[in-house]
């Protein structure tokens, strides 16, 4: 893919004369759709970027947020869905990889990695459950390798990915404040890049992640190799330490050219670079090719003459290759050599800003289709259902996952994977409390509130182990932006996003837009990814084991809202009806009381009411705690809805408490207080999950029977499947 | 009394070594570089889990091979206390220092989760404040963490109880279910499991009591009064 015969014409007009052949393939890879935005800049301005705690500096690849004492946590969320779908080992591996050095680009350490998966029907398609294996071995080798704990994430299948793969990876850095690195440069300074050697590995890969995947194009795949990158985090946190670096960036999308025209540009600087002092893994590799590919471990480092000796010396010592490849001029160009031959001589700010468009968006018509459905009956073995719900490989423990990643390493994690967002220690004595989450089901029903409702259940996850939600960063993924149908959901998903994020005053410190995922089967479901931090000042919730005759009370109201819901998709294959919509109000309300209950040291234990809705969730918790519990579904606020619904409806803001018998009165009275939906609808005995609904039993499911489906059922499909 | 954290190219939890040792049980403690000149009053060697050379070729072969191992080797024949864990024990098998192997566990995949280790030996620097058969809750996280040995090394290894710790539960096929051995001296011990992860009650979701008793019998050894 190259430009546009417009994009062609704009940029001669900018130039006023015509571009050489290198010029026009820097220029192509910093326009692809995966580098410029090009489509969704104009209207990413929506997402609100300010707070108190959020700290901008020119060319930050992550987002930083203030934890006080003097600390910062950075944050930032890649996807790597191509070359995943192409060869998900290394594809997933080095999205690792990439979001890690953009942590370590602010001048932070990584301390943690969250992923977020997605594949076709692993219960039905082999090709999805190879996907699946490999991408999960591709992020353990490569995250544990870096020493670099893989705390969390999500994991969704669905046959919109079939043949595909959304690989999202999320980082999360941590450091002191006055570390950061400043991005300034000065006339002379100098240029090095520090890290793996360049290859033919990942040539054109920005822009083939800007087009359909059509072909596996195993050329634009770059090869991981995590311990050059360990190597590259402790040269260059070593190299930082020594106040060697002025400026940097790491390289990702568009290789060299969009590394050394963003840095030019963020800097308001010129650069001149020779590709021959590039230290190549092939000899006879063209121009051209260096400056695009994308080979991984790099980084690009300025610095100046008295520290470059140090700078060098550092690299030495953990034998991290490195070159000095240019130097910083004032004039704002950015020129490429081959030794004394000009090969290109751009203005860095035309290079960085393509051309944006206005894409044309109109409401898609399967919108209107799917809204009327004929509603399921009600099972008549309810406990059969449960099971089966449990069974899903949507709903089931992902340990088989975790198991796979280090999620120990830098005794950092405190609550660990598998629980509502996983909790890490800081050194300042805080917590940091994190989660993303996505749902393409509940967004392809309904783009706005889908996406609304993925933050919401990120937020509602953070805050169940005690935090309070201080920034969010989202990942934007959908099919052809070209086709106004599917534009018009990324608008719906961005707005929704944007005005939740105002309500609740959380910022958006970062995220990404990844458009063409689509194969020839047609688009993915509009599939927004949303992490959320969150941080505790003194002690997270820590999970106490339920003990008999606690009870358990439900906040929030579960509503008709099963459209998009595990229930009417992996049970009755139904695709439609009403997803569920965040009140923003409740939403909250809910929040800061169930903050205040944590607080308080009211609560044993909270938990979200999501996936698989309230059944699941209580399931969950018997399981976990190997302890039965007794519900009256009769009880539970809300809309009047029949028993199946009421078990799995998937209606957001809804919490699930667990508590001593003896708070239950002060527990009542700050709920009544705040006018706050609940009930207290059961009580935790026996080795049985049962649900009432008045004197009739509905559900009866074994506690052990639940979790040998619910704990095994993953690793039996992937293992013998 | 000072302990060495020994980093390889590709180490990485020598820092969280370091933080237990020091901040945790207030023992001097310094990371030193595989290349840099080894300190020379030195009470104790730790070598930390990780990933050295990437686990090119084999885990911990290549370091196994760097200069600062006859360093150590010099200091092990003098009986000091050296502790290898995670790929810690994998470089000091590789290197001679204790018998036996460490192949890919037979799930064949890598595994991190907590598990139950049993106390085999209270006699070494790193036990003496445990009692014996006593189960200290531990992390492991390793993909080539399945103790092998033949069968005459199992017998002498039993015959001169050399078996620091089993595990407490079936985890990863390893010979008598072997976590943990010494040498015959006892003073060079190697474990899979990480104590580090597992000696501070925030982040130990059973009990970090038993294995912070591994640092405190280390601290006994070097006479520490605490």
């Amino acid at each position: 893919m190259s430009l546009t015969p417009q994009e062609h014409a704009f940029l001669e007009k900018k130039i006023g004369r015509k571009p050489s052949p290198v010029e026009l393939q820097i220029v192509a890879a910093e326009w692809s759709e995966h580098c410029s935005y090009k489509s969704s800049k104009k209207h990413l301005k929506l997402l609100p970027r300010e707070g108190s705690r959020v700290i901008s500096g020119p060319g930050y690849d992550s987002g930083v947020l203030d934890v006080g004492d003097g600390y910062v946590v950075t944050v930032h969320i890649e996807s790597h869905n191509h070359p995943s779908a192409v060869e998900p080992y290394g594809g997933a591996a080095t999205g690792v990889g990439g979001v890690i050095r953009d942590i370590l680009s602010v001048g932070t350490r990584p301390i943690a990695i969250l992923d977020g998966l997605r594949f076709g029907d692993i219960e039905k398609d082999p090709h999805a459950r190879w996907l699946f294996k490999n991408a999960v071995r591709g992020i353990a080798d490569y995250g544990n390798c870096l020493g670099i704990p893989t705390i969390g994430g999500e994991i969704e299948f669905d046959k919109c990915f079939t043949n595909y793969a959304l690989v999202d990876v999320a980082a999360i850095g941590f450091g002191k404040k006055e570390k950061l690195i400043k991005n300034r440069a000065d006339k002379d300074d100098f240029v090095v890049l520090i890290g793996g050697s360049t290859g033919r590995d990942g040539i054109g890969g920005s822009q083939f992640a800007s087009d359909k995947l059509e072909s596996e194009n195993r050329s634009a795949v770059q090869i991981p190799d995590p311990f050059i990158e360990k190597l590259v985090i402790e040269a260059i946190l070593e190299a930082r330490d020594q106040h060697c670096i002025k400026a940097m960036k790491d390289l990702g999308g568009g290789g060299l050219s969009c590394a050394i025209s963003e840095i030019a540009d963020a800097l308001s600087v010129g650069i001149e670079m020779d590709v021959a002092r590039i230290h190549k893994r092939e000899a006879s590799m063209s121009p051209t090719e260096l400056m695009v590919s994308e080979s991984q471990e790099r980084m690009l480092v300025i610095t100046d003459r008295q520290k470059l000796p140090i700078l060098k010396k550092i690299c030495e010592k953990f034998r991290v290759p490195y070159s000095v490849i240019g130097k910083v001029k004032e004039d704002r160009m950015m020129q490429v050599r081959v030794e004394t031959n000009t090969i290109a001589n751009l203005p860095s700010s035309v290079i960085t800003n393509a051309p944006l468009l206005d894409r044309p968006a109109s409401k898609p018509k399967y919108l209107k289709k799917i809204e009327e459905i004929k509603k399921p009956n009600t099972p008549n073995d309810l406990t059969g259902t449960l099971l089966q719900m449990l069974t899903n490989p949507n709903i089931a423990s992902k340990i088989w996952v975790y198991g796979q990643y280090d999620h120990e390493v830098g005794i950092r994690t405190v609550v660990k994977p598998g629980y509502d967002a996983s909790v890490l220690r800081l050194d300042n004595g805080k917590f940091l409390s994190v989660k993303i989450d996505g749902n393409s089901k509940q967004c392809y029903i309904n783009p706005r509130q889908g996406a609304i409702g993925c933050f919401e259940e990120a937020c509602r996850n953070v805050v169940c182990t005690g935090a309070t939600p201080i920034g969010m960063v989202d990942h934007l993924q959908f099919g052809n932006p070209e086709d106004p149908e599917i534009f018009w959901t990324f608008k719906e998903s961005l707005e929704g996003i944007s005005e939740f994020a105002k309500y609740l005053e959380i910022p958006c410190v970062g995220g990404k837009v990844s458009f063409y995922n689509e194969t020839d089967n047609g688009p993915i479901k509009p599939t927004p990814l949303i992490g959320v931090l969150g941080l505790i000042d003194k002690k997270p919730l820590l999970t106490q084991k339920i003990a008999n005759n606690n009870m358990l009370v439900i906040v929030g109201e579960t509503k008709d809202e099963l459209g998009g819901s595990e229930y009417y998709e992996y049970i009755h294959d139904i695709i439609g009806g009403t997803s569920p919509i965040v009140d923003m109000k409740s939403a909250k309300l809910n929040q800061q009381i169930i903050l205040e209950l944590i607080n308080q040291g009211l609560v044993n234990s909270a938990h979200d009411c999501s996936k698989g809705g309230l059944a699941v969730a209580v399931s969950e918790l018997c399981i976990t705690n190997d302890m039965g519990c007794v519900v009256s579904i009769d009880k539970i606020p809300g809309q009047k809805l029949k028993p199946d619904e009421i078990l799995f409806s998937e209606s957001h803001s809804r919490y699930l408490l667990v508590i001593d018998p003896k708070n239950s009165d002060k527990i009542k009275s700050l709920l009544k207080q705040k006018n706050v939906s609940y009930a207290f609808i059961g009580k935790f005995s026996g080795s049985n999950i049962i649900f009432r609904n008045k004197t009739k039993t509905i559900a009866n499911l074994r506690v052990d029977k639940a979790r040998d489906k619910w704990l095994n059922s993953l690793e039996s499909l992937v293992t013998h499947g | 009394m000072k302990v060495a954290v020994v980093v390889f190219p590709g180490s990485n939890c020598d820092r969280d070594m370091h933080h237990v040792l020091s901040d945790v049980f207030k023992l001097k403690t310094e990371l030193v570089w595989h290349t840099d000149e080894f300190p020379k009053n030195i009470d104790a060697i730790v070598l930390p889990g990780g990933f050295s050379y990437g686990d090119r070729l084999r885990a911990g072969v290549i370091a196994a091979h760097s200069p600062v191992i006859s360093e150590i080797k010099k200091m092990a024949e003098k009986g000091m206390p050296i502790l290898g864990v995670c790929n810690g024990f994998q470089i000091l098998v590789e290197a001679g220092l204790l018998p036996g192997a460490l192949l890919k566990n037979t799930s064949l995949t890598f595994m991190c989760k907590w598990t139950e280790i049993i106390v085999k030996n209270n006699k070494t620097p790193f036990t003496n404040k445990l009692k014996l058969n006593q189960r200290i809750p531990i992390a492991i996280a390793n993909g080539e963490g399945r103790y092998y040995a033949d069968k005459e090394t199992l017998r002498s290894l039993k015959k001169n109880n050399q078996i620091v710790f089993t595990y407490g539960e079936e985890v990863n096929g390893a010979s008598l279910d072997i976590a943990g051995i010494c040498n015959k001296q006892g003073n060079v011990v190697g474990m899979m499991p990480h104590p580090e992860r597992s000696a501070e009650s925030i982040i130990n979701p059973k009990n970090s009591k038993p294995a912070s008793l591994i640092f405190e019998s280390l601290l006994n050894t070097l006479g520490v009064v605490q």
